[in-house]
């Protein structure tokens, strides 16, 4: 991965600094230490010196460019190396959010009551670029004022990742101090409503009040909020899969009964170990295995290609407090219902500490979403484009079923496939989820 | 344990390294016919001889000239200002002389001299024998500075300053000279640089020296009664060397602080205190530091009014409020 | 001569009215006319090597500060540089007398003193080069030699501070039952100064072995004596503490300023007392090379003297009388005193500085001696 050399700060007073002259060009060797270009500040002009060794793969800055401090210049890497020029580093004063969607890839969209899951965004296109950071919360938005807090309450808010301009200080002032950031933390009802600027929290997260009693204040705070830029994407990606793609739906019900015994054996028998396996362990392993024996869902739609995945690598939609996200599984295929339970496990824990990197929640070929635990029976998901494909798994439920030609009592699973019809037809669609079926019914195939 | 009081810890010191090295000679005015302005060396004369405890007369620019030149062959003059206020006709030995003389000489010489007195106000004496010059006298390097409050610190520290090589400016207090403290018995040294924590505390480290930490004491129970806030104290006792380790281990703990001295505001050992504390543990604070101070202007006379241009219970107390706002 | 205004009506003094550089007739001493220098027994006993050492050692100090004054105005020397050019018979004089017990400390005119000593002419003009070569490692400059190993504690830059010192160094000697004592020098400004004053007293006071020996060269930088110091003579002031007094007339005269200062010495050896001694000699350079030296004298005085009374000339010629000195030697003593010098300098020139790590070095003892350090915490603060 290739280093990205920014503007520094020569002087201090300098903000922007003016890229004079290249001392090296694209292509050059360069050892740490190395002199790579003259920079006029306001004061002087100064070498840029580089901290890093290997090729000047790229120049982003030219020549007589002027520059603001922290914007890139130039990447240091391996020959050959390919980079895009990363985004720009937003002005001081403002939320650092960008158009950039890369960037926001870990705060996912709130979630929605038809949670409709977020598909991931898109992969870097570019090999080796450099990983956008997970973003601390948003500096204070410059409304005017500064924002009073101690270097303590700071510190502890960026630490728990709350908005510090949402908490209300009670120190001399109004400075915000540690106890009030505390205070927040432990009960977030605490937070003031946001003003402006990116970031906005959902009205029903902020003022969800758990078990309490009729509340007659009104349902929430009357108020226009921008649009953020994560909302936005999500808009845009979510009209765009829909709009499209042209869809089939097919739905199947599967007898729950055998993987519920054959799990609850397994749960059992390996409890002393810690094992602890779900029904969507197996879901997802049954959908690989089904991609395996129906491939052609494993495919992407490429305009004038249409491109065939060796690999199924699996994705599966985690909710969060304020959105979702899809981690993937990669290599379902080859992983065993054990191993894709831990996989899943660390994969969910990462998502909720907000730790995922742009390779957990990117590269997927198709994608699981399961609001089984949310009591839907049934639903359609929206397909993650390049995928070809989504699975909605609905919920367990107990309900009367035909068994050697007798009424009884039975667990039925239902599961929706949406099928982009340009890659593949109902009947490939249909085949995919019998064999989904199949492999869930007899789950014993599964651990072989 | 004993308990005796801060003047008998000066005294068994003196006495102690009288017995222990002779080169050390204690010199001052007062300090051996009369037994000692405030009775500090009361019974040395009788005891050591007026070879080892020498009267001076009333020049002490020439008495700590005198000890300096003959410290530099070896003698350990500990040279008594009857009130350390009085440093300032000498300043010219002190921080000329004594604090240079070793850097001048590319390090050829030292001077293992000690000035000890009382500097304090609080007796209604008036502005000109009421200095605190600690911050003055720490502000040059090489020169050190140290600043007992209990018996058992006037002791071990005297012990000390009288040991080290280096010149040590020792500053005493005429209202500590009767407080009675528990001292240890036998060889009991305090190394200088080490604060001491004087009491535990989670909610505001509360720092200073002099007797205006002692006071603090009282404020901390005031807080812990009133508001159930657990004040940490500490007395640094020394002032230059100075125990930054044991400061900002407090303030890191407590995230609060307040610097209590009787010294005036400017430039204090407090303000460099503060400038420590905000230079190395910036991220720690939950609030500016603070300091009480005594008012700042030259000491009133006036009995009932001087008591209260100083540190007071109160003023401490409310001081800790303030920075726990 | 307009020496002494009494105010009577007037409302200031008017300082118009003193001539500028008179010197008036101050009484002496018992000694007069039958007083012969080179006679008495300190000197009577000098072999002609002892006479020509004497002589060199004068020559030597004349030509490092001439040195000195070169390397100054070529820029190698900062700061202040105060040279003893026509005063070199009272160093020499001084030190020649002093015994491996006696002490010695004096101000910032110190160049002549430390060569007198036995210090080197390489370390010294190193250390007015500001270079770690120097012999207080470039950190004092010109104005702070010091040697303790030769009993020599400095080299003082404020007037009249180091009197206190060297009344102290002569308190640790009684202290210590040494047989030695301390000779504290002074110019002719120092007098007036409190610390002064303080230090006689308690000289006086406690029967220390000190002399306080006054270089009155006739002017506290660009003030002279009679516009300094009220009252008869400089060391008469002695009487008012019931010290012995002197005054050394010729101070140009290496044979007199020995025999004075040895009987003073010996005072302070066999009985513990202290002494005053002024002794009058002159300086041709200014006060310090930054001194115009135009405001205060008339050139035709620093002519005169040197006419007359040039302690190297006078010496070389009392010598050549007595036949212990030839042209000869005269030559070979001159060339070999500039060689050196002239080496000091480029030794001076080609050493190295002191570091940025030097610079908190040699403050506090313990700091230098970290394995016996007994304190703790900081020392410095950054």
């Amino acid at each position: 991965m290739a280093d990205i050399i920014e503007m520094p700060k020569l002087s201090d007073t300098m903000t922007v600094g003016t890229l004079v002259k290249w001392l090296k060009k694209e292509g050059d060797a360069v050892k740490s230490g190395d002199m790579l270009a003259e920079v006029e500040t306001d004061k002087a002009t100064m070498e840029l010196e580089s901290f890093f060794s290997g090729t000047l793969i790229k120049i982003f800055a030219p020549a007589g460019s002027q520059v603001a401090i922290g914007a890139p210049l130039c990447a240091v890497g391996k020959a050959g190396e390919t980079v895009a020029a990363p985004a720009a580093p937003a002005p001081k004063a403002d939320a650092p959010k960008q158009e950039e969607p890369k960037a926001e890839a870990p705060k996912a969209p709130e979630k929605q009551p038809e949670a409709t899951p977020t598909p991931a965004d898109k992969p870097p296109t570019e090999a080796g670029g450099k990983a956008p950071e997970v973003l601390p919360p948003p500096a204070p938005a410059a409304t005017g004022d500064r924002l009073k807090i101690s270097p303590l309450a700071k510190k502890i808010a960026a630490q728990q990742s709350i908005d510090a301009t949402r908490v209300t200080g009670t120190g001399p002032g109004g400075r915000i101090v540690k106890a009030d950031v505390l205070a927040v933390a432990a009960d977030p009802t605490k937070l003031k409503a946001p003003t402006s600027g990116p970031g906005a929290k959902p009205a029903g997260a902020a003022l969800f009040a758990g078990g309490g009693v009729a509340n007659k204040g009104p349902v929430q705070e009357e108020r226009l909020v921008p649009v953020s830029n994560m909302r936005g994407v999500i808009a845009k990606r979510m009209v765009e899969s829909t709009t499209t793609i042209p869809y089939v739906y097919l739905d199947i019900e599967i007898d729950a009964e055998p993987l519920l015994a054959l799990r609850a054996q397994l749960n059992t028998g390996l409890e002393k170990q810690g094992v602890k396996l779900s029904v969507n362990d197996f879901v997802l392993k049954a959908s690989a295995e089904a991609l395996r024996r129906v491939p052609t869902v494993n495919c992407s739609w490429e305009g004038t290609h249409i491109r065939h995945h060796g690999a199924a690598h699996v994705a599966f939609a985690v909710a969060l407090e304020d959105g979702l996200i899809t981690p993937v599984v990669r290599d379902a295929h080859l992983k065993s219902v054990f191993q894709i339970s831990t996989e899943v496990k660390a994969l969910g824990k990462k998502a909720k500490d907000k730790k995922l990197a742009p390779a957990d929640y990117t590269g997927g070929t198709f994608c699981v979403s399961n609001l089984g635990m949310m009591g839907i029976p049934k639903f359609t998901a929206i397909i993650n484009p390049p995928n070809s494909a989504i699975l909605a798994v609905g919920t367990t439920v107990a309900k009367p079923v035909v068994k050697n030609g007798q009424i009884v009592a039975g667990q039925v699973l239902t599961v929706t496939l949406s099928c982009d019809h340009r890659v593949f037809d109902g009947a490939v669609g249909a085949a995919y989820l019998g064999a989904f079926k199949d492999l869930l019914e007899k789950p014993a195939l599964l651990l072989v | 344990m004993p308990v005796i009081t801060y003047r008998e810890a000066l005294r068994h010191a003196m006495a102690e390294e009288l017995d222990r090295d002779p080169n050390v000679v204690i010199m001052g005015e007062e300090v051996a016919q009369f037994n000692g302005a405030y009775k500090i060396t009361e019974g040395l004369l009788a005891k050591y001889g007026p070879k080892r405890i020498v009267d001076t007369p009333i020049s002490e620019a020439g008495f700590i000239g005198v000890g300096l030149g003959a410290s530099m062959l070896g003698l350990r003059p500990v040279m008594e200002l009857m009130f350390f206020s009085f440093y300032s006709v000498a300043f010219d030995q002190i921080f000329n002389n004594a604090a240079n003389v070793r850097y001048m000489s590319g390090g050829l010489i030292h001077c293992p001299i000690v000035l000890r007195g009382p500097a304090n106000g609080g007796t209604n004496v008036g502005a000109t024998h009421s200095h605190t010059p600690e911050s003055i006298a720490a502000y040059h390097p090489g020169v050190k500075v140290v600043v007992p409050s209990t018996p058992a610190d006037a002791k071990g520290l005297l012990k000390s300053a009288i040991r080290d090589n280096d010149p040590v400016i020792f500053l005493e207090n005429t209202l500590l000279y009767g407080e009675s403290g528990e001292v240890p018995d036998g060889e009991h040294l305090v190394p200088l640089g080490l604060a001491r924590v004087m009491r535990e505390g989670t909610d505001i480290s509360i720092i200073g020296h002099g007797r205006a930490i002692q006071m603090a004491l009282k404020s901390a129970d005031i807080l812990k009664e009133r508001h159930n806030i657990n004040a940490e104290v500490i007395d640094l006792r020394s002032i230059r060397p100075l125990d930054e380790e044991t400061i900002l281990n407090s303030v890191k703990k407590t995230s609060r602080c307040l610097y209590v001295e009787e010294s005036k505001p400017f430039c204090s050992v407090g303000a460099m205190v503060a400038c420590l504390i905000q230079e190395k543990a910036f991220d720690y604070l939950d609030a500016p530091v603070k300091r009480v101070n005594s008012i700042d202007a030259p000491a009133i006379y006036s009995p009932a009014v001087e008591k209260l241009q100083l540190p007071t219970v109160d003023s401490i107390y409310q001081g800790a409020l303030g920075v726990l706002k | 001569m307009a020496k002494k205004e009494t105010l009577g009506s007037e409302y200031y003094f008017n300082l118009e009215s003193i001539p500028v550089s008179k010197k008036t007739p101050t009484p002496k001493k018992a000694e007069d006319s039958g007083y012969n220098a080179r006679t008495a027994h300190i000197n009577a006993k000098l072999g002609n090597d002892e006479l020509i050492a004497l002589y060199r050692d004068m020559v030597r100090i004349r030509r490092f500060e001439e040195r000195c004054l070169r390397s100054y105005q070529q820029g190698k020397i900062g700061g202040f540089l105060h040279l003893y050019i026509g005063q070199e018979s009272v160093a020499i004089g001084c030190v020649s007398v002093m015994g491996d017990d006696d002490h010695i400390i004096t101000a910032y005119r110190d160049h002549g003193h430390g060569l007198a000593v036995g210090m080197g002419m390489n370390e010294m003009m190193a250390e007015n080069y500001g270079k770690y070569t120097g012999c207080s490692k470039g950190k004092g400059g010109s104005m702070h030699y010091f040697d303790p190993s030769r009993n020599f504690w400095g080299g003082h830059g404020i007037v009249g501070g180091q009197i206190p010192l060297g009344a102290g160094l002569a308190y640790g000697l009684k202290y210590l039952n040494r047989k030695g004592a301390c000779m504290a020098f002074m110019g002719d400004g120092a007098v007036n100064q409190g610390a002064v004053h303080e230090s006689y007293n308690l000289a006086a006071l406690w029967s220390l072995p000190v002399i306080f020996i006054i270089e009155n060269n006739g002017y506290s930088m660009g003030t002279s004596q009679e516009r300094s110091s009220a009252g008869p003579s400089l060391a008469q002031r002695a009487e008012g503490y019931g010290m012995n007094w002197d005054i050394i007339e010729n101070g140009h005269d290496v044979l007199e300023v020995r025999d004075k200062v040895d009987r003073a010495l010996k005072l302070a050896h066999d009985k513990s007392l202290p002494s005053v001694l002024e002794i009058r000699t002159y300086r041709y350079r200014g006060h310090s090379v930054a001194d115009p030296d135009t405001t205060y004298r008339d050139k035709t005085e620093i002519e005169e003297y040197k006419a007359t009374k040039d302690p190297l000339n006078y010496f070389q010629n009392a010598l050549i009388t007595e036949k212990v000195l030839t042209e000869e030697i005269i030559a070979k003593i001159d060339e070999s005193a500039r060689a050196e010098a002239e080496t000091s300098a480029q030794f001076a020139e080609a050493s190295p500085y002191p570091t940025i790590e030097d610079v908190q070095k040699d403050v506090y003892w313990e700091a230098d001696h970290p394995a016996d350090r007994k304190s703790q915490g900081s020392l410095f603060f950054n």
